[in-house]
């Protein structure tokens, strides 16, 4: 691929406040012409990334580029891009004419210039007319279209959008999409678009970044991000999902909430442990038969407008969502099956919490900032550092945060069918991640405990062998 | 419900009471400029001579050279007090949140300081650089206490404009002067004028720290100017209509002071 079709080029960037990390080391690269959409929940950098780009804020480290010109330095009235931002940000004591004129006036074209741009602008935006109106007279739509064609009047090369619909009601919103993807065909400029409605992504993008936690999950077209979701956050995010623990016990062959299916992945090895992932619409759900791979009791049943959405419970204790266009009684006994290229398969990120720690004493051994107490040490007495590990389930989250030896907020939640898994973001800011089956908010807060027959000591992996 | 009847009376006669207590003295004066008698408290029937005599020559030259003074002081330190306050809002407005809470907390001592401590500090300071007294000492003198109010007046624009519109500015091609030039300026200044109209009113009413940093060459305020008249013994009687033209200029300004504040408090509401 040649250098120049690159319009954007993202090296290494990271951004930190105080000790806080919002960007890790994030590289990406937008093709010229390309609709590209940042998609995270709220939190995970996508508009600090965003504003990166833009100039407003300087990358910590790393390299951003814009049409082949290194502008990691570059303030941002040099750079040549546009933003339209979440909350307009028109200017209140100008009209929308000179709103629009604004940077034309800058760059000090003739007048007569100005006002046939402006014109044509406003009739981009399907405002002609407003010229002389007063902005804070305009509804939140028209605004939204003012600042739009008051940064697309410049001639940018990219345009960059921040959450720019997120403040409309839904039934202008859907507008707006078809409109920004009409324009976006028309001018042929560069859009990088922010948002956290994985539905307006999936409708908008050419091509979808997802991030969490300062990191890209995973980049692809809408349709690549729906089908192969590359870890068990990206699957949850985009779309309704069922996410289950799963043993890859060889080559196609899975199993899972305690059954074996077949399945299409290989290279796993044998008795992995993986995240399996079944969209809801790919849950065959009928009659109990010959065909039924498993059964289940159907827990509930609502109607969603096209099909019905149920839960069915299993006898094994999972619970599945299923989307059929064919309602089953709550109550009622149904079979259920799933095509093996329809189970997707993901390896884990991680099968246990792992920590490194610093012996205090014989039964002591401090981690997170805290002092834990453990089984006695023996072998490993006289080495200052090692590693500690600990199973999710054994992780004990208390209501009243006085009750755990550190403190922490629940940060995600993940349905795993009979279980929640969660991240804990503790507050030193490091993650704890916890299995269990009661009910939790995000942003709770909660007390951790770890029982010390859950803290298994182990050598750091380097010196595994001395 | 005639319990309820007379309880609503006696709450309104208790605010007009107060009211009237407040305001006696000024009503007093006002009353009384409209009157020849050279004795206050002598009503000699109604008059506008003393108001024709403060404005035809036959007035003191010291006490119309007061008022002049008072209003070029006022003028030269609402002005430049103006210019600082509100680009130290500006500057507070953009610094980290642990700096703007101590600088905003500074920026609150010089109006919480009883002015005496202020004109007398400000006089040592003065005398201890080797400064002359005279013009110059008075309106630094007044620019320093003025500077605050300011500030305060200043710093809720900032606040309530959308803070996304700088970046904006800049994102259009603005260079950071442009910005402030085209963006910032224009949307804090409604709060801007208010400063420099309560700049001009504590300048013009200052009489501690003016008596402190005004020297002995002879220059008067009219606070100064009035305190020394009062103390050769007895007021002159065109203090009197003087008072009233004071007191309902200041009036004028506080009410269109009250209006532009209500009124962009409003336009914030609708919008």
């Amino acid at each position: 691929m040649r250098k120049s079709e690159y319009i954007i080029r993202v090296k290494n960037v990271s951004k930190v406040y105080g000790d806080k990390t919002v960007l890790n080391q994030v590289s990406l690269d937008v093709r010229k012409g390309e609709f590209v959409t940042i998609l995270g929940p709220s939190g995970c950098g996508k508009t600090t990334l965003l504003r990166l780009i833009a100039g407003f804020q300087p990358a910590t480290s790393g390299e951003i580029s814009i049409a082949g010109n290194n502008v990691t330095q570059t303030p941002p009235h040099r750079r040549p891009v546009n933003t339209v931002f979440q909350r307009y940000a028109l200017f209140p004591h100008l009209n929308v004419y000179n709103n629009i004129a604004f940077g034309l006036k800058l760059k000090k074209l003739s007048s007569v210039v100005i006002a046939g741009k402006v014109k044509q602008a406003l009739r981009m935006v399907g405002m002609t007319g407003y010229e002389y109106r007063d902005v804070d007279s305009l509804s939140g739509g028209q605004q939204q279209r003012v600042a739009i064609a008051r940064a697309i009047v410049n001639e940018p090369e990219v345009l960059l959008l921040d959450e720019p619909l997120a403040a409309l009601d839904l039934k202008m919103r859907k507008d707006m999409q078809m409109e920004l993807r009409e324009m976006h065909k028309s001018l042929g400029i560069t859009f990088v678009y922010v948002t956290h409605d994985q539905e307006e992504a999936l409708t908008l993008s050419d091509r979808i970044i997802v991030m969490s936690e300062g990191r890209i999950q995973q980049e692809g077209t809408p349709i690549d991000i729906y089908n192969e979701p590359s870890n068990a956050f990206v699957a949850d995010f985009i779309g309704e999902s069922n996410i289950l623990d799963g043993i890859m016990l060889r080559d196609r062959l899975v199993s899972f909430a305690g059954y074996e299916f077949e399945c299409v992945d290989e290279g796993f090895g044998e008795n992995a442990p993986v995240d399996v992932v079944i969209r809801p619409e790919d849950l065959y759900i009928f009659e109990p038969s010959e065909a039924t791979q498993f059964t289940g009791i159907v827990s509930s049943c609502i109607f969603k407008g096209v099909h019905y959405e149920m839960m069915v419970q299993t006898p094994g204790g999972y619970e599945f969502m299923v989307q059929n266009y064919h309602p089953f009684e709550t109550g009622r006994e149904a079979g259920l099956l799933v095509k093996p290229a329809d189970i997707h398969v993901m390896r884990k990120e991680r099968v246990c919490n792992t920590f490194e720690a610093r012996s205090v004493d014989e039964t002591h051994v401090e981690f997170l900032g805290t002092v834990f107490e453990v089984r006695p040490l023996d072998d490993i007495r006289n080495r200052k550092s090692f590693r500690v590990e600990i199973d999710f389930d054994k992780i004990i989250l208390h209501d009243n945060e006085e009750d755990g030896q550190l403190t922490g907020e629940v940060c995600f939640i993940l349905y795993k069918g009979n279980h929640y898994h969660l991240t804990v973001s503790t507050d030193s800011d490091e993650d704890i991640f916890a299995d269990t089956s009661d009910v939790w908010d995000n942003g709770d807060r909660v007390g951790i405990t770890i029982p010390p027959a859950a803290i298994r000591v182990k050598p750091l992996t380097c010196g595994a062998n001395e | 419900m005639n319990r309820k009847q007379a309880a609503t009376f006696l709450g309104k006669a208790y605010l007009w009471v107060l009211l009237l207590m407040l305001y006696s003295p000024i009503l007093i004066i006002m009353v009384f400029s409209f009157t020849e008698a050279k004795v206050l408290g002598n009503w000699t029937g109604f008059s506008t001579k003393l108001y024709a005599s403060l404005f035809s020559g036959d007035m003191h030259r010291s006490l119309t050279n007061a008022i002049w003074n008072s209003l070029v002081i006022a003028l030269g330190a609402a002005t430049v007090s103006t210019g600082l306050g509100s680009l130290a809002a500006i500057g507070l407005f953009n610094m980290r949140p642990r700096a703007r809470q101590t600088v905003r907390f500074i920026n609150t001592i010089p109006i919480l300081n009883p002015d005496i401590i202020t004109g007398v500090s400000l006089f040592l300071l003065f005398v201890s650089l080797g400064i002359s007294q005279g013009y110059t000492t008075v309106v630094l003198a007044h620019i320093t206490f003025c500077t605050p109010y300011v500030v305060l007046s200043v710093l809720p624009r900032l606040r309530q404009m959308n803070p996304n519109l700088y970046e904006a500015a800049l994102d259009l091609g603005a260079t950071p002067f442009q910005a402030l030039r085209k963006v910032i300026i224009p949307e804090i200044r409604p709060g801007v004028i208010s400063g420099f109209i309560l700049a001009f009113t504590l300048s013009v009413d200052d009489f501690a720290v003016t008596v402190f940093t005004i020297g002995n060459e002879g220059i008067e305020t009219l606070s100064t100017y009035i305190y020394a008249d009062a103390r050769k013994g007895g007021l002159t009687p065109e203090l009197r209509p003087l008072s009233t033209i004071i007191f309902a200029t200041v009036l004028l300004l506080l009410i269109i002071v009250n209006i532009r504040s209500a009124r962009t408090g409003k336009k914030r509401q609708d919008g």
